[in-house]
Order: structure tokens, then sequence, then C-alpha cells
């Protein structure tokens, strides 16, 4: 054994005893932070992520790794930034994953990695989230980010619709391989939910168009305003030369609850509001020319994600109270604790264990209100959570002049619809092969939320680096 | 980055514009009925327009625009050589178009664009296409040569009697129904309380047929609902769903308010313009 590897050892051996705290992250102050559109943590410094490096056991057998989708290797990351080498940190990263200063802030990490964290066991888990955010970010700030070296052209022409984080994954892949990468994207501007969904006060916009910028430099193109399947079928791309196509076209299909009143003015699905608020740049009005209906009272229809994203914007943009109903307990909500609390923190007045049956209107057909039913839990159902029932008699109104349903959403059925021949499951979702992502068409494949459904980024980040492993494969035996 | 420049331009009406605009993708694949969204700069709304036609091998589409607020003022400024930032299309279904024999196309004001190509459509289908054009006076009234071009017979009808019949388009399509025309199928565009009224009496002569609908939107890719319409009791997206429903079905009155849910803000937003415009010393108003 050589002197430095028994250091190392040592050294691990010693940290782990230490077992402190977990680095908590600074971040702004709820009453000063809902006035602004800024970020809310502020991130690591260098010796605070040193400090919280150190807490990491560096498992043999670590549990993260594995409850991590797509396989980070945690220990090693963890083990370069404890010793300062950030960069290296950077490197080990970007192997298995392709937009890191992204799921640093948005991937759930208490229900993956840090869930399972040995450290955690016994005392607080390591927080790796805080980690990858920090290491993506020194990169980024001290421009360190390098493009690897491309092989030359190898004359394969790969096609990807939509342009969120599974057909970015497959988009950075494919094109570190050598081959000729386009994007086609529907809207005008790419990244899918990172940019017309999540706010900037959780993902900076900065962030997302560095990630995107990245793809670019690695040689792919984008090719905006093009809605795959009406624009251009998928029988056309092969007819252009595109020896493979892959699919993330995600679930953009807002759901509606079907109870009167839904389409009264001050009616919005959660993707409306966001997207005039962030993509269309609505908290700009009338900088920006794409307007919102002020507001005194806003109700947030839904306990995800994209409900407490749509009320934490209705706070910054309207500046109005803001309340959340939803019909099962605060245990239920299954958006990220974190945002429960920041949300909690910010004033959003939480409805809990109400369902709403009607939406109320004037002679304008302007809500006025929401009817709910309270409800209490009952038996447990088939995904584990107690099922709630309403309680008879118990309808009330809550005064408002906005809905936000933010109930989730279906896949999205325009490509889906405008392509015969692909194998479409009774949801909505395209049929594709688990490892590999193969559809039921020869060369074309899938993955991200169109194949599982609403999930997560890394989740459609994974799928997207499966499918392009497989169209690597697939390409490569093609004849040209 | 297809850069969308613009060809030509010409004022068809008052504070109408015609604009042939570079799009080859889209001059190629559109089909009746459809739509494009544009942008006309980073900080522009996304603005549906139909797409009055095309020219496949020149790459350009006819876009026909009336000024309605601060979006469409602007983009009347737009001059031979400016262009549009973003064009996504074609979206929307195409028109559904059948042999139906005898067809009354009915259009009102601007409405006469978006209806042009289906007509165009028709014909070639092998209907008999009869059009009734309706505007409120004469210096308003757009494409009457071209649906003569097109059409087996046209009337035309104005508010104030300034050109063709002095009346409404619905008086128009009676007076047609009672020299004992049969029609068997009716396509009607226009601004939404014309095709209300316009489908109540289609459906009174017991004419079926469909309308072009016109609600606000954002993404125009079905992504958003903010385009949301009743047809015969169920919620459709217009962008993907439509924008063409069934004329005897719509809940046009859902429509005019949901229309009307940003008046404020577009006054604002007009206002803003003009002022910022008077503080520079800019001209103010259509360009010449
Ligand atoms: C408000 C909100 C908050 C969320 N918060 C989190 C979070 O904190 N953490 C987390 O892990 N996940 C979160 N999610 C879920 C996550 O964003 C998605 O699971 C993820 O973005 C799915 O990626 P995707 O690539 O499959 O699809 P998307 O991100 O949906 O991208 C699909 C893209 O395809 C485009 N497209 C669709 N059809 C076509 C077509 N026919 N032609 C061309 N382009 C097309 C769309 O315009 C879109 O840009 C959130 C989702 C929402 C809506
Ligand atoms: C499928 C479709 C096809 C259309 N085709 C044409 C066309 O060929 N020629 C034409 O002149 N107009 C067309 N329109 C209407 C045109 O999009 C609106 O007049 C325009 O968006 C108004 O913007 P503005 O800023 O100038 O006016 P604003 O002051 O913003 O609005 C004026 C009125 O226009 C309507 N409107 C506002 N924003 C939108 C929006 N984003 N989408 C739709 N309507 C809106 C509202 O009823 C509003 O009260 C079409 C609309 C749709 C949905
Ligand atoms: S399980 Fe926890 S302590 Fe072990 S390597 Fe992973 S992050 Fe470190
Ligand atoms: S405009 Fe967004 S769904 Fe139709």
């Amino acid at each position: 054994m050589t002197d430095a590897v028994e250091n190392q050892e040592k050294q691990e051996k010693r940290v782990s005893k230490k077992h402190l705290p977990r680095t908590p992250m600074r971040e702004q102050e709820a009453m000063e932070r809902v006035q602004n559109y800024e970020e809310v943590p502020f991130g690591y410094s260098e010796a605070e992520a040193i400090a919280e490096a150190e807490r990491c056991i560096i498992c043999k057998n670590p549990k993260c790794v594995t409850a991590c989708p797509v396989n980070i290797d945690i220990p090693s990351f963890i083990r370069e930034v404890r010793d300062g080498n950030f960069e290296a940190a950077a490197r080990i990263l970007k192997d298995t994953n392709s937009l890191p200063a992204v799921c640093g802030r948005v991937c759930p990490q208490e229900d993956q990695c840090e869930k399972v964290c040995i450290e955690g066991i016994k005392h607080d888990p390591v927080a790796v989230g805080n980690l990858e955010r920090f290491v993506a970010d020194w990169e980024r700030e001290h421009d360190k980010i390098s493009i690897p070296e491309i092989p030359p052209p190898t004359g394969y022409k790969i096609a990807i619709v939509g342009s969120g984080p599974a057909g970015l994954t497959v988009a950075g892949d494919m094109a570190k391989q050598g081959h000729d990468v386009t994007v086609f994207e529907a809207l005008h501007r790419p990244a899918g939910v990172l940019i017309y969904g999540i706010p900037e006060f959780r993902l900076p916009k900065l962030i997302v168009n560095a990630e995107v910028d990245y793809i670019r430099k690695l040689g792919a193109k984008f090719v905006m305003n093009t809605v795959v399947g009406v624009s251009i079928t998928l029988d056309e791309l092969f007819a252009e030369g595109y020896h493979a196509v892959f699919i993330g076209t995600g679930a953009g299909l807002p759901k509606f609850m079907n109870i009167p009143g839904e389409n009264l003015v001050g009616v919005y699905s959660a993707n409306e509001y966001l997207t005039r608020a962030n993509l269309m740049g609505a908290m700009r009005f009338p900088e920006y020319d794409t307007p919102m209906r002020p507001s005194q009272h806003t109700v947030v229809v839904g306990g995800g994600n994209t409900a407490m994203d749509s009320a934490r914007t209705a706070l910054r943009l309207q500046k109005c109270r803001v309340s959340l109903v939803y019909r099962r307990s605060l245990q239920e909500l299954p958006a990220r604790v974190e945002e429960v609390h920041h949300a909690e923190a910010e004033g959003i007045e939480m409805h809990l264990l109400n369902n709403p049956v009607a939406i109320l209107g004037n002679e304008q057909q302007e809500v006025t209100g929401i009817r709910c039913l309270r409800m209490e839990l009952g038996e447990p159902d088939a995904s584990g959570r107690r099922r709630p029932v309403e309680i008879k008699g118990s309808e009330f109104e809550l005064e408002c002049d906005t809905v936000i349903m933010a109930i989730g959403n279906d896949p999205n059925p325009v490509f889906t619809r405008a392509t015969p021949g692909l194998k479409v499951s009774k949801w909505g979702t395209i049929i594709a092969d688990e490892e590999t992502g193969a559809t039921s068409r020869p060369g074309v494949y899938a993955g991200g939320d169109i194949v599982s459904g609403a999930a997560t980024v890394i989740n459609a980040m994974g799928a997207g680096r499966k499918a392009a492993n497989a169209m690597d494969t697939y390409v490569r035996s093609l004849a040209i | 980055m297809p850069q969308h420049v613009i060809h030509s331009r010409r004022i068809l009406a008052e504070k109408v514009h015609e604009f042939w605009v570079e799009a080859p993708l889209i001059a190629r694949k559109r089909k009746a009925g459809q739509f494009v969204i544009v942008r006309m700069n980073d900080r522009g709304e996304r603005i549906p327009l139909t797409i009055a036609s095309g020219d496949a091998e020149r790459g350009l589409i006819r876009l026909i625009v009336q000024e309605a607020g601060k979006s469409t003022i602007e983009m009347g400024r737009l001059q031979v050589g400016d262009f549009f930032l973003d064009i996504a299309g074609p979206l929307g279904r195409p028109t559904h178009i059948e042999t139906w024999g005898n067809l009354i196309a009915v259009a009102g004001g601007v409405g006469a664009a978006p209806l042009l190509p289906i007509v165009e459509a028709a014909r070639a289908a092998g209907n008999r296409v009869h059009a009734i054009i309706g505007a409120r006076s004469e210096n308003l009234m757009i494409l009457a040569e071209e649906y003569a071009r097109h059409c087996h017979e046209v009337r035309l009808c104005s508010d104030d009697g300034s050109v063709g019949i002095k009346g409404l388009v619905t008086d128009c399509l009676r007076q047609w129904v009672s020299e004992g025309v049969q029609f068997n199928q009716s396509l009607i565009i226009g601004p939404v309380i014309m095709m209300r009224e316009t489908a109540k009496v289609a459906k009174e002569l017991g004419i079926p047929g469909q309308v072009s609908l016109n609600p606000i939107m954002i993404d125009g890719t079905g992504m958003c609902g903010a385009c949301r319409v009743s047809v015969n009791g169920k919620t459709k997206f217009a962008c993907v769903d439509g924008p063409e429903f069934d004329a005897w079905g719509v809940n046009f009155d859902e429509l005019i308010l949901r229309n009307r849910a940003y008046l404020r803000q577009e006054k604002i937003a007009l206002d803003t313009m003009m002022d910022h415009e008077c503080k520079i010393g800019l001209a103010t108003g259509v360009a010449q």
C-alpha cells in the first residue's frame, strides 16, 4: 500500500467520526425574496462546500450511487470537493450528468441519493444536491467549462424532437460521438419545462441558457418554432436523411378537473400561468407585451412542484394573498419538502384536506370564488396514501379572483396523434423499451415524460442517456 | 436561424395590412385553415395569424393583419426588408374539406383573409362555392376581386350601403336562400359576434357548417389551455383541436367574454407605447 493511499484511508476514518450537522445553505429572507424574482438559496462558499464534503464517509459500497437515477459517482466527486479539486469534481459529475447545475437545484435528492445516504442513517445525510450545485456553479463561474474533443464526423444524422432535459441529454451525448445532431423544438426557446415552467427564483435562466450553450458548442444544432408531426412529420425526417430520431416531447398537456366554472375568465392552467410569467415575461409587463390579470387573492389547486411554483410566482407577480387548496394532508403533498417550506415561509396559506367542487363567477364570467368540500383521511389507496373522503355538508366558499389549476399534466398528444404506427399506451405515453428507449418503429427512440408520464428532470436525463447509447449502436450498424 | 424577411407589403383597407413573408418550410406544408404564431421581437407576444395563402416556389407566406391593439399596430409599421423574429407553424388542423355540393362562404371584415384559402380548397374539391363578404363600409372591404375569381358567385354587403347590398351578412344569407338556392354547407369566418349571428341564421335555415375561432392563445401547441372554447358542451383547445369547429355547437358568448379578459392590460400596453413615442418624438398612428 502506498503512503498516499494509506494517508487517505486514515483521513477518511478520521473524518467519518466527526458527525457534524449538515452545512446549511444561506438563502434570501422570506419577506425580502417575495419582492424579487431572484434565486432563493445563495449556494455554498468554497469553505462551506469543503466542510460539507468532509462529512461524507466515502463509503466503499455507497448507497447513494445506486439511488441516483444516473448513478453519479457521488463519493468520488465529493472526495475531490473535500480536497479542493473543484475542477476535477466537475469532470466526474459531467461524466454521468450533463446538466449538474440544473439537477443540483431541482432534483428531489431527499427521495434519491440523500434518502439512502449511510451517514444519514444515524445523522444528517450528506447534502449531495448542494454540493452538486456548488461544483457546477464553480465550474461555470470560473470559466472552466471545457469542450471535450469531438471525434471526426461520423456522417450519421440524428433528429431530436423536443428540447427538454431528455432531448438535451441525447443531443449532448450524440454530439460528443461526432454525430450530426439537430434538435427540433416547438417553442421559440429551448429547454422545455426548464425554461417555460420552473421559475427564475428556483432555477435561474442564466444557468439553463449556459447548459444549452454548452450543448450547442458540442456541435448540436437547434431548430426552434417547429412542431414535429405538424410542421414536419416523422416520415419526412427520415426522408431528409436522418438515421435515427429521439422523441422527448414531454408531458405538456394540462389537466383540468372538469368542474363547473373552469372556463371562467381568471382560471389558468399552471402551464399557462407559468408560461406567461417565465417564457413570455409577464412579470415585466408592459415592458414585455404579454400581460397577466391583476389579482387580490389567487387560489392554486394542487400540491405538487407545479402548484408550489405557481403559488410562489403569483406572490411575486401579483403581490397579493395566495392560497393553496389541496385535497390531501401535509404529509401527502407531493412537492419537494424544501419547496413546501419555502412556500409556507413566504406566507402562502395552506388549505389542506379541501377539494374544489365548483368555480364561481359573476355575470361578466369573471372568477369570484371557489367552492370546496372538506375532506378527511380514510383507508390507504393503491399508492399507499390514505384516501381523502368528503365530509358531507361541509361545503364552503373561498372568495378569490384567480384560480390556477395545478393538478398535473398528461403526455403531449400533438406528436403521437400525428404519427401513425408508433405504439402508444392508453394513457397516451409512447411505449418504449426501458433499457434502450426503442419504440415500435425501427430507428425511433423515446424517453422522458412522454414515456414515463410526468416525472422528474433526472429521470428524463437518465432515459435520454440510455437512449443515446442505444441510438449510437443502432446508427453505427447502418451502412451509409 | 431562419430569417423571416418581409418581401412585400401593401395596405388592403383602413388598418388592414398584407405581408408576404419568407417562411419556406411553412409555405410548402401549409394547408387551408392553418395558422402561424409570430413574434416580432424578443419582448413580443406570440401572435396567432391565419396563413392567407402561400407560394411554395418562392418560399413565401401571405399574412393579412388588422390593427387591433399594440402588437398589431406595431406590425402594421413593418416595412419591406424588416423581419419577424419567430414564425411557428403551420399550426392547427387543416380545414376538413368534402365535396358537399353547394357551399356558402360568409366572411365578416378581415375574416375574408382566413376564409380565402378554404374557399380555394373547397373549390378545388369540386364544390360550387358562393360567397358573401360583409364589411362596415367600402373602405374596409378586402379581397373582393380574389373571391370573384374563385367563386361561382359573390355578393357584397356593407352596413352603410357604400358597397353591395346595404345590410348585414345574415340579411344577405336569408335573401339568397329565399331566392330558392339550397346550400349544403357553410363556412363562416369573421368577428365573433358576426359568427354567432350567422351560425344562428344558418342553423335556422338548416345549413350545417364550420366557424374558425380566434381565442387568446399563448403557445399554440396545446400546452397551456389559454385557448379553451366550449363546443357542444365539451372543452376544446382551439389551437390543436381547431381552430375550426361545428358552427352550431360553439358557445360564442363564452368566447366573447374570454377574449375580453385582458382589455385593461391591452390598453395599458397601447398607451405605454404611444406615450413613449410622443416623448421621443416619433409619429404615432399607422404606417403610411
Ligand atoms: C412547474 C414544474 C415544476 C417542476 N419542478 C420539478 C423539480 O423541482 N424537480 C424535478 O425533478 N422535476 C420537476 N418538474 C418535472 C420536470 O420538469 C419534467 O419531468 C421534465 O422537464 C421532463 O423532461 P422532458 O425532456 O421529458 O420534457 P419537457 O421538459 O416537457 O420538454 C419537452 C419539450 O418538447 C417540446 N415539444 C413537445 N411536442 C413537440 C413537438 N411535436 N415538436 C417539437 N417539440 C415538441 C416542448 O415544447 C418542450 O420544450 C417540474 C415540472 C413542472 C411543470
Ligand atoms: C387562430 C387565429 C387566427 C387569427 N388570424 C388572424 C389574421 O389572419 N389576421 C388578424 O388580423 N388577426 C388574426 N387573429 C387575431 C389576432 O391574433 C389578434 O388580433 C392579435 O393577437 C391582437 O394583438 P394586439 O396586441 O394587436 O391587440 P391586443 O390589444 O392585445 O388585443 C386586442 C384583442 O385581440 C384579441 N387578442 C389579444 N391577444 C391575443 C392573442 N394572443 N391571441 C389571439 N387573440 C388575441 C383579444 O380579443 C383582444 O381583446 C387570429 C387569432 C387566432 C386565434
Ligand atoms: S452514502 Fe452518503 S456518506 Fe456514503 S458516499 Fe454516499 S453521500 Fe457519502
Ligand atoms: S394556445 Fe396554449 S393550448 Fe392552445
